[in-house]
């Protein structure tokens, strides 16, 4: 595979008056260039946290993350101010990730300031409206503010500041989430159209699981800051091996009226992350969990062709 | 006649902010029989939580106003009702579970007291017989109920939506309504309280108006569904006839819109266009902006309710012809 990106044994680690909470713990993954890595997981499992500390916004607490071959775990500021034109982020809040005292020209256009990747004020004029058309925006809005626009029109500000310097890699944070579901298909098709037309590369977070099957290549579930599975989209759908993608899997609702499948219900709540024992992290809510489970965390391991899960019993379910 | 609990006629509702007349709810007409579960379902905007609220008389006046209609429960005109009376009404015949249950209950209480409230609030006994009351509430909705001191805080959202529940269930309403219930939790945990809820329904017999997006939630607990765009209902019937067979251009819109878990797409089909501006709806039809199916008849009026089938309603004058299977 071309790999763009990947990491390898990543952690990150918040400190807290209650022990050391494991946001992110001993993650790896790789990316292929011009593809879609999805990384699903529900709240608190730690996939923002994973995608922000890929672009140096948190600083890795251990593991090393590589783009395009070179390691830039430790990168200078200077390497990684010339990197974020490259690497770049689409958050997942329209409405509290833009400056709500810029306009929408001034909000696409601040990039090409930053990097002064401009030779004249006609030049920036011009760049700043193509890139308006790029991802939909009407010509008319470039003097509006973002408080007169929808959620949907306020992200496609949010994606048109992450291409402008056209970057290779984007890490696309809940993109859609907090749209509309009739804006979310217009800004998922934008997102494609894009990366076909301009060879980007994606990690594609999110909690929702029909939009991450939609759009991605691969698949990667995230549970309390571990990598439970992980395998091509497609695959991942039509064979599951680790009881929690069964459980999320099976609990999203289903508007097929026929062959609804039996929910499984997960008992009880998630264990905390600050100080995780050293265990497997699901067991105490699976059904299927034993001695082993609560005494050995398991690591991940190939149990078909490109597809990795971390359970001591995952023979069981091939 | 007979059964139903909830007649909803024709209702209106505006706000009017700064000179501006904002069309929250025009003309929406529901009902709900005893014991039925229907399904409320429209984007941010639609009206659906202005409609619940209207129910409950909560509509904050100024600036928001019924300005037509009648809201029958039981038979009664719930809009002629005085405050007084009306707050013998919510928590005991009608109860609502709010969205957001991290901003719902009161941070300062426990939130065994904040059910035993609602208890004392609505029926006579003493406080001690409230708290054995709200400790069983508790248990029922899947709490531990030595948790009874604790405060909102110290439970995770899930937990505190399942207070919430406990909350609304504890006079044995008539008529529950949930708005979002569960838009706000993850998806396993979303599954528990749908489940929870789908339980109690059962069990106490209450009918219930669930308000959501999620056309999957729907699919999961309701008999009925209405679509609400714009203020009005375009759509109404069985779960199982809106959802084989959807007829108003904007519920068709809205399913081939969804990227589905078992069917493969390359491109989804959105709907072109947004919402309009409930302060500068257009003439006519509210959707014909963004529909595909529009004629001239469609700018000049709206279009009423037509009858496709026994019990499925659609709002629309050009309803797309032979109904399709999705």
């Amino acid at each position: 595979m071309d790999c763009l990106l990947s990491v390898k044994d990543l952690s990150k680690y918040f400190p807290t008056k209650d022990g050391m909470l494991h946001a992110v713990d001993r993650v790896s993954l790789e990316v292929g260039r011009g593809k879609t890595l999805g990384v699903v997981g529900e709240s608190g499992c730690g996939k923002s946290t994973l995608g922000r500390v890929i672009l140096h916004l948190l600083t890795p607490t251990a593991g090393r993350i590589f783009y395009e071959g070179e390691d830039i775990t430790d990168v200078s500021r200077a390497r990684l101010h010339k990197l974020r034109r490259e690497m770049q982020i689409i958050f997942q809040d329209p409405f509290s990730s833009i400056d709500p005292r810029m306009s929408v020209r001034e909000l696409i256009g601040e990039p090409l300031d930053i990097y002064r990747a401009c030779n004249s004020r006609q030049e920036y004029d011009d760049r700043v409206a193509q890139m308006m058309e790029t991802v939909g925006l009407a010509a008319r809005l470039e003097n509006a503010f973002p408080h007169e626009l929808d959620g949907g029109r306020r992200q496609r500000i949010g994606i048109g500041r992450a291409l402008m310097l056209s970057p290779k890699f984007i890490v696309c944070d809940e993109p859609v989430s907090a749209l509309d579901v009739s804006i979310q298909a217009q800004i998922l098709n934008l997102l494609q159209d894009l990366q076909a037309q301009m060879h980007l590369t994606y990690i594609f977070i999110s909690h929702n699981l029909s939009v991450v099957r939609h759009i991605s290549d691969e698949i990667a579930v995230m549970y309390l800051g571990v990598i439970v599975e992980k395998a091509g989209s497609k695959r991942l759908f039509e064979h599951q091996y680790h009881p929690y993608t069964q459980a999320l899997l099976s609990a999203i609702p289903r508007i097929a009226l026929d062959n609804r499948p039996e929910r499984i219900i997960l008992r009880k709540e998630l264990v905390s992350p600050i100080n995780p024992p050293h265990a497997c992290r699901f067991a105490p809510r699976c059904n299927y969990a034993c001695d082993r489970c609560f005494a050995e965390p398991p690591e991940l391991v190939e149990m078909a062709p490109g597809h990795f899960v971390a359970c001591h019993l995952a023979d069981q379910f091939a | 006649m007979g059964d139903k609990l909830l007649e909803i006629d024709n209702l209106t509702v505006h706000y009017e902010v700064n000179n501006v007349v904002v069309e929250a709810v025009t003309g929406l007409s529901l009902d709900i029989d005893n014991g039925e579960t229907i399904g409320l379902v429209g984007e941010t905007g639609a009206g659906k939580t202005t409609t619940a609220l209207a129910v409950l008389g909560l509509i904050p006046d100024p600036p928001g106003r019924v300005v037509g209609g009648e809201i029958r429960f039981e038979g009664q005109n719930l809009l002629g009702k005085s405050s007084r009376q009306m707050r013998s009404i919510r928590g005991s015949a009608i109860s609502m579970v709010f969205q957001d249950p991290m901003t719902s209950l009161n941070p300062v209480i426990p939130v065994g007291d904040q059910i035993m409230e609602v208890i004392l609030l609505h029926e006579k006994m003493s406080k001690a017989q409230a708290a054995v009351k709200a400790q069983q509430m508790l248990e029922l909705v899947g709490i531990p109920a030595n948790r009874y001191p604790e405060y909102p805080h110290q439970f995770s959202g899930g937990m505190k939506q399942r207070v919430m529940i406990a909350c609304a269930l504890a006079c044995n309403p008539r008529l529950l309504i949930a708005d979002e219930p569960t838009t706000a939790l993850d998806v396993t945990i979303q599954a528990q309280v749908l489940e929870l809820m789908g339980n109690l329904k059962r069990e106490f017999d209450t009918a219930m108006l669930l308000i959501t997006h999620d056309l999957g939630v729907v699919a999961d607990i309701c008999e009925k569904v209405a679509v609400m765009y714009a203020g009005t209902i375009v759509e109404r019937g069985t779960v199982r006839n809106v959802y084989r067979f959807p007829r108003h251009p904007y519920t068709r819109g809205l399913f081939k819109s969804l990227p589905h878990l078992d069917v493969d797409t390359d491109r989804l089909t959105p709907i072109p266009g947004s919402m309009p501006d409930p302060s500068n709806l257009p003439p006519g039809c509210p959707f014909f902006p963004r529909c595909t199916f529009h004629t001239a008849e469609c700018e000049a009026g709206r279009p009423g309710l037509v009858e496709v089938s026994p019990g499925h309603v659609v709002a629309c004058f050009n309803i797309p012809e032979a109904p399709v299977e999705l």
